[in-house]
């Protein structure tokens, strides 16, 4: 048996006796249940869709955190990109006066470009002052939400309401439902982008030169890769998915910029996790990232039916990724890029 | 007036959390330990400093609970990160995580709350009082009425600069950094002295948090490092872990969070001032940097 199996085996053994021991009595059986039944089941299957909805914004993040990494670029300011898309977006569904299918399409491609630009910022920093995009992308996060905080609760604040959030977007405008769910179609944008994503990592020129370069840096330069443009590119197109997610967010869900909402759940953070949890293989991500959608509803399940806190689903996360940081590490260290 | 007492008075305990959490990022720095827990390392120590003074009334019993907290933190990252070789960032990314969660989790596990606790069982930690000084104008607000971890931050300066340049275990620990197999060669084990750096930093970020919950405030609110270990990071980043250079650097960081509270005062909306520190650290480290051969960059 080699080493990497056996890596993988033994947290398998624990999680399966563990199932077992969690199985064996009855107040650990009604925990299961509660947490499957807050992942997969509720009146009408509601709890399935609403783990679908987390499982789109997850994805579309895990999505733009893995073509960061992909290039061996560690932008962690996701979370950022995400926040200022969403609040791009529902500021054109708010104020464009425009046909609804209009409105919609200005707020996509506002969001997007909002996102982009933020990362691209981030790159403008490391490529112009030195300073890593660890920690550039990371500290642009704080302003960030810190911008999109103070929008909604002074400027663009719905005064009718107590909470610090935007005027409700354009109804008609907002992303329609699969009939008699809650469920929006900004899953199949999102599905569609990470189709495209894990495609053309794999077939196309730009794929592979982002690979490339995320595998070994100097291989690329000395390939003639266009290097610069590749490294501006990959961060654009992952600002872009992350101010998508953050369209997606406020077009579907909630219909409105509520502030806290992209941040209170660490959707970013999530996210990240996902993609290492997938060792940065783009085809495992979707798997991962629902596996951490369906943790935080089961968990949210659990809270609702025997009472243990829903933090546990981020605590049971964190484990993961502290467990993981072995293995996804060698991925990201061959990736060359450290981030210092 | 602008630059009044009050002001003065308000700079050292800003500049403290994140002072004792740059000392600490200094050691992991020289140790070649690239932790970017600080932030999780000070939310789990201002919890466990509530923690510690609202079930004994002593707030120095709660600083003792964040120490044993800050230190186990640090065992768990050097598990993760030293012991088993994992990736540093990842294992911050998730010990980050983590932090959170459990916080939020034993919040409403023993107090039975959500978001925020505070309690008047929750005493403040002993503040030293220099008699005569404090009237002295412009330094006595600054020198006097402090609390202790105030002055143990500026101890703790000279003394891990001491340790650093003199001592066996200082020169060990920037050995264990610079070279760890030749270290390895002359019989100590790096990974031993590495573990040590992480946990001493574990402790200096925790008794970071307690200042934040037991002597700014008397309270726990969810996220209440609020970004402050980023700032310690940058601020050891931009010092290359000079701890002279971190003093006034970490003073110069809270002289501005100070400002932004005056300015939140004179009516700027609350998110603009926050957001300051940040801002300022990226355009101080793009400065910093701009000439520097990438010592962090690729």
């Amino acid at each position: 048996m080699n080493a990497s199996l056996r890596v993988l085996l033994v947290p398998l053994a624990l999680v399966a006796a563990g199932l077992l021991a969690l199985l064996a009595f009855d107040a650990t059986r009604a925990a299961v249940a509660a947490f499957l039944d807050g992942a997969f089941g509720g009146r009408n299957n509601f709890n399935l869709y609403s783990t679908l909805g987390r499982f789109s914004i997850l994805l579309g993040l895990a999505m733009s955190v893995l073509v960061s990494f992909r290039a061996g670029l560690l932008n962690i300011g996701a979370e950022g990109q995400l926040v200022l898309g969403g609040l791009t977006a529902a500021l054109v569904g708010v104020y464009l006066p425009a046909p609804p299918l209009v409105v919609a399409l200005a707020a996509l491609l506002a969001a997007m470009a909002v996102g982009a630009g933020w990362a691209v910022l981030a790159g403008l920093i490391e490529r112009g002052a030195n300073v890593p995009l660890l920690i550039g992308s990371l500290l642009l996060n704080y302003p960030a939400s810190y911008i999109a905080s103070y929008a909604v609760s002074h400027p663009f604040r719905d005064v009718n309401s107590g909470a610090t959030q935007s005027f409700r977007i354009m109804g008609e405008a907002s992303l329609p439902r699969f009939t008699g769910t809650i469920l929006d179609y900004g899953i199949l944008l999102i599905g569609g982008t990470a189709l495209l994503v894990i495609l053309l990592e794999r077939t196309s020129v730009f794929g592979y030169r982002v690979r490339m370069q995320g595998y070994s840096y100097p291989f690329a330069r000395a390939s003639g890769y266009p290097t610069h443009k590749l490294y501006y590119r990959t961060l654009m197109i992952s600002g872009a998915i992350a101010g998508m997610t953050g369209f997606v967010a406020v077009f579907g869900m909630n219909q409105r910029y509520i502030d806290g909402m992209l941040t209170a759940p660490l959707y970013a953070w999530t996210g990240i996790a996902a993609v290492l949890m997938a060792a940065i293989i783009p085809w495992a991500t979707p798997l991962t990232a629902f596996f951490f959608a369906a943790l935080a509803t089961g968990a949210i399940g659990m809270e609702r039916s025997v009472g243990i806190p829903r933090e546990v689903g981020q605590i049971i996360q964190a484990v993961i990724v502290l467990y993981l940081s072995g293995v996804a590490g060698k991925m990201l260290s061959n990736l060359g890029g450290k981030g210092r | 007036m602008f630059f009044d007492a009050a002001l003065i008075e308000s700079i050292p305990r800003l500049f403290t959390p994140v002072l004792l959490a740059a000392i600490g990022s200094a050691l992991c720095d020289r140790a070649n330990v690239f932790n970017i827990a600080l932030e999780g390392m000070m939310l789990i120590g201002a919890f466990a400093a509530v923690v510690g003074t609202f079930y004994t009334g002593n707030a120095l019993a709660g600083l003792g609970l964040a120490i044993v907290s800050g230190a186990l933190s640090g065992l768990v990252f050097a598990y993760f990160g030293v012991t088993r070789g994992g990736d540093h960032i990842i294992v911050s990314i998730g010990f980050n995580v983590l932090a959170i969660g459990l916080t939020a989790f034993l919040l409403g596990r023993i107090f039975g709350v959500s978001g925020q606790f505070d309690d008047p069982a929750i005493v403040q930690l002993p503040r030293i009082h220099l008699g005569p000084v404090a009237d002295i104008p412009l330094i006595g607000p600054f020198v006097s009425g402090q609390s202790i971890l105030v002055w143990l931050a500026i101890f703790l300066v000279v003394a891990v600069t001491w340790l650093l340049k003199n001592h066996k275990y200082g020169l060990r620990l920037r050995a264990a950094g610079q070279n760890a197999a030749a270290m390895r060669t002359v019989g100590v084990s790096p990974e031993r002295v590495k573990t040590a750096a992480v946990i001493a930093c574990g402790v200096l970020c925790a008794m970071g948090g307690a200042q934040l919950s037991i002597s700014n405030v008397t309270l726990f609110t969810e996220g209440m490092s609020a970004g402050r270990g980023w700032i310690a990071l940058v601020i050891m980043m931009m010092c290359s872990a000079r701890l002279p250079w971190i003093l006034p650097t970490a003073i110069l960081f809270g002289l501005v969070d100070a400002f932004g509270f005056r300015m939140q005062g004179l009516g700027l909306p609350q998110q603009l001032t926050e957001s300051m520190p940040y801002v300022l650290a990226i355009v101080v480290l793009m400065l910093v940097f701009r000439k520097r051969t990438a010592r962090y960059a690729r």
